[in-house]
C-alpha cells in the first residue's frame, strides 16, 4: 500500500506557473522530503497530492489508481499541518476520531483506534481536553495522532515543526522518525529546513521555482550534488564557492565544504582576514573574508582560537572540490 | 512590562475622555427616560430635572399601553429586526465565505459589486422598491420590510465578514476537507464559530438602523397590524398637539428590546474564541 507516482504534474494560477512539470516516484514505505527555499512550490505540490489544489496537467497516481479528480477525503491520505489545525470545539479524542466518524465507522472501533494512537504518542491523559488547553508540542502530537488514526496509504506533513521551539523540534523530529519506523507508512514531508530533511529522509527532493533540481538519498545529495543550487542548499554551514580561474582550474566555479578547508596563519593558497569566529564547543567555525572569493567558512572540530582581523591563509584539499560550469551544472 | 504601559496619569486621562464621551452619548437617552416619568407641566418647566415625588407621573406609559396596539407594534419591530438580522448574517456570511475561500473568475468584481451597496443609499431606490412591492402584492406586509432590510444590511455584512474570513486558518479548513467534512459543515461548524466576534459586530451595526427606521415602515407598511414601534410612536406627534408624555414613554420602551439584543451580541463581541485553533 502507498506507492505514489507523479508524472509531469503542473500547476498554474492564472498565468503564473507554480509547478512546471514534476515527475517523481515514491515507493511504498519510503520517507520522502520535499525541501527548497520559500516560494519554490513544495507546499503547493503537497497540497496537490492531498487534493486541496487542482492539478493543471499531469497525473497523480496512488497505488496504481489515478487520483487527480478524487476528493481529499477519498484519497486515503492524512495530513499534518504547520499550524496544527485542530478543531477548537472538539476534545482531543473527537479531533482524532472525526475522520473515522465521517467515514461511518462504528463507535467502539473509533475508540479502539484513538486509544491505540494515543498510546503511541502518550496522549492518554489529554484525551478529554480541548485544543485550547494544550501546549504547542501537545497540539502537534494530537495532530499527528489524528493522522495515524486514519491508517492512511500516505502521510503528508506540511512543515509540522516550524511552529515549535528548538528543543521541542528535535524531540518531535525523533518522534516522527520513530513513528515512521513503527508504522512503515509512505510519508511525504515538506520543510525548508535542510537539517530536518537530512535527518528524516530516505529520499530528498530538492525543488526550486517549481522544478525538481535533484532527487536522492541525503548522503548522495551531500556528497554528489548535481548543481550549485543543491550543493549550496544541502549542508550547514553552506558550501564555499570559489572562482576556478584564479586557482588555475578549467571550470567556472568550484565548491568545497567548510570542513575541507584548512587554516594556515603563515601560508595557504588563498590569503584573507578573519571576519568572525563562532565557537560551538564541539566545533569551531571561522569566517574568513578574502579579496578574490568573498567570504569563506572554515569548519574545524574541537576548540580553536583565532583573532578577529588577523591575516590568515586558507588551504583546500583538491580531492574534495566540486567543479561547476557557468550555468551552475556539475562537471564530473 | 505591563506596568510600563499603565502610568496613572495616562490612564486617568484616557478614562476622563471615555467618561466624557459616554456622558455626551447617553445624555439624550437619559433626558428621554427621566422625562417619560414626569407630568406634562414638569417636562416643560424643567426638562433636565429628575422626576420628584410631586411631579412623578406615569400618564405617558398608561396612554401608550392603553393605546392597545402597542404590544403589536413591538412585536412587529421585533419580528422585522430579528428576521432581517438572521438573513443578513446567514447570506452575508455565506457570500463572504465564497468570496474569501474560493478562487473563481470575477471574484474581485463580485466583491466590489456587493460592496457597492455600502456607498449607495438604498433609499434612492424607494420609488422602484415601492412599485416592486405593489406589483408583488407585498405592500403592508412584514415580509416587504424584511426583504428591504436584508438588502440594506448585506453589503456591509459581506464586506466585514469576508475580511475576517480571510484570516481564518486555511489549514483548519483543509484539515476538515481531508477528514471528509462537507463544505457546509466546514462553514457552519469550523468557520462561523471562529468569526463570531465579527458576526456580533455586523449584527449590532445592522440591527440599530433597522429598529430605528421610520422611512420604509411609513412607505411600505403603514397599516395598523404591521406598524413598527417607531412608526407607532408617531401617532402621538400631531400637527398641532403633541402628546410628549406618550412619545417619551413610547421611545423609552422602544429602547429596551434593542438594549437586550445589544447585550446579547456584545457578550459575543468580547469573547474571543479563536484560542486553540491555531497557534
Amino acid at each position: 500500500m502507498g506507492a505514489l507516482t507523479l508524472s509531469n504534474v503542473t500547476k498554474s494560477f492564472g498565468k503564473t506557473d507554480v509547478i512546471k512539470g514534476v515527475s517523481l516516484e515514491v515507493s511504498e514505505g519510503e520517507f520522502c522530503v520535499f525541501v527548497g527555499p520559500s516560494g519554490c512550490g513544495k507546499s503547493t505540490l503537497l497540497r496537490m497530492i492531498a487534493g486541496l489544489e487542482d492539478v493543471t496537467s499531469g497525473d497523480v497516481i496512488l497505488d496504481g489508481a489515478r487520483i487527480n479528480d478524487l476528493a481529499p477525503a477519498k484519497r486515503e491520505i492524512a495530513m499534518v499541518f504547520q499550524t496544527y489545525a485542530l478543531y477548537p470545539h472538539l476534545t482531543v479524542r473527537d479531533n482524532m476520531g472525526l475522520a473515522l466518524k465521517q467515514a461511518g465507522v462504528a463507535r467502539a472501533e473509533i475508540i479502539a483506534a484513538t486509544d491505540k494512537a494515543a498510546a503511541m504518542l502518550s496522549l492518554q491523559p489529554l484525551m478529554d481536553r480541548r485544543p485550547a488547553e494544550l501546549s504547542g508540542g501537545q497540539r502537534q502530537r494530537v495532530a499527528i495522532g489524528r493522522a495515524i488514526v486514519r491508517r492512511p496509504k500516505l502521510f503528508l506533513f506540511d512543515e509540522p515543526l516550524s511552529n515549535l521551539d528548538a528543543a521541542l523540534r528535535v524531540a518531535t523530529r525523533i518522534e516522527i522518525a520513530r513513528l515512521h519506523r513503527e508504522l512503515n507508512a509512505t510519508t511525504i514531508y515538506v520543510t525548508h529546513d535542510q537539517v530536518e530533511a537530512m535527518t528524516l529522509a530516505d529520499k530528498i527532493v530538492v525543488l526550486r521555482a517549481g522544478l525538481v533540481e535533484q532527487v536522492g538519498r541525503p548522503m548522495d545529495l551531500y556528497n554528489d550534488p548535481d548543481n550549485t543550487f543543491v550543493a549550496g542548499f544541502i549542508g550547514s554551514p553552506q558550501m564555499n564557492f570559489l572562482k576556478s580561474g584564479l586557482l588555475g582550474l578549467s571550470s567556472e566555479t568550484v565548491g568545497i565544504r567548510p570542513e575541507h578547508l584548512t587554516l594556515h596563519p603563515g601560508g595557504g593558497q588563498i590569503r584573507g582576514r578573519v571576519n568572525h569566529v563562532e565557537r560551538l564547543g564541539g566545533e569551531t567555525l571561522v569566517y574568513v573574508t578574502t579579496v578574490q572569493h568573498g567570504m569563506l567558512t572554515v569548519r574545524m572540530f574541537g576548540e580553536h582560537n583565532y583573532d578577529v582581523d588577523a591575516d590568515i591563509g586558507v588551504d583546500f584539499d583538491a580531492a574534495h572540490l566540486f567543479h561547476f560550469d557557468a550555468a551552475g551544472k556539475r562537471l564530473r | 512590562m505591563h506596568k510600563a504601559r499603565h502610568s496613572p496619569a495616562r490612564s486617568i486621562a484616557a478614562h476622563a475622555i471615555l467618561i466624557a464621551w459616554t456622558v455626551i452619548a447617553l445624555f439624550p437617552v437619559f433626558v428621554i427616560v427621566i422625562n417619560s416619568f414626569k407630568s406634562r407641566k414638569a417636562i416643560f418647566g424643567d426638562p433636565l430635572a429628575l422626576p420628584l415625588p410631586e411631579n412623578f407621573d406615569l400618564v405617558g406609559y398608561t396612554t401608550v399601553l392603553a393605546q392597545g396596539d402597542f404590544f403589536q407594534y413591538f412585536l412587529n419591530s421585533l419580528i422585522v429586526t430579528v428576521a432581517s438580522l438572521f438573513f443578513v448574517l446567514l447570506f452575508g456570511a455565506m457570500a463572504a465565505f465564497a468570496l474569501s475561500e474560493y478562487r473563481f473568475r470575477g471574484n474581485t468584481l463580485m466583491g466590489l459589486y456587493l460592496a457597492l451597496g455600502i456607498m449607495i443609499p438604498i433609499r434612492l431606490g424607494t420609488v422602484a422598491i415601492l412599485q416592486l412591492m405593489v406589483a408583488s402584492g407585498l405592500v403592508n406586509t412584514r415580509t416587504a420590510l424584511v426583504l428591504v432590510y436584508t438588502a440594506q444590511g448585506l453589503p456591509l455584512a459581506v464586506f466585514i465578514l469576508s475580511e475576517f474570513m480571510r484570516n481564518v486558518s486555511h489549514d483548519l479548513k483543509n484539515a476538515g476537507r481531508i477528514d471528509g467534512l462537507s463544505e457546509y459543515t466546514i462553514f457552519f461548524r469550523l468557520v462561523l464559530p471562529l468569526v463570531r466576534p465579527a458576526m456580533a459586530t455586523v449584527a449590532v451595526f445592522t440591527m440599530i438602523p433597522i429598529w430605528n427606521d421610520l422611512w420604509f415602515p411609513l412607505i411600505l407598511a403603514p397599516a395598523e397590524e404591521v406598524k413598527t414601534i417607531t412608526l407607532g410612536s408617531q401617532v402621538f406627534i400631531g400637527q398641532f398637539v403633541t402628546n410628549w408624555n406618550a412619545v417619551l414613554a413610547a421611545l423609552s420602551l422602544a429602547i429596551v428590546p434593542v438594549l437586550v439584543l445589544y447585550l446579547i451580541f456584545s457578550r459575543q463581541l468580547i469573547r474571543g474564541i479563536t484560542a486553540g485553533a491555531v497557534k
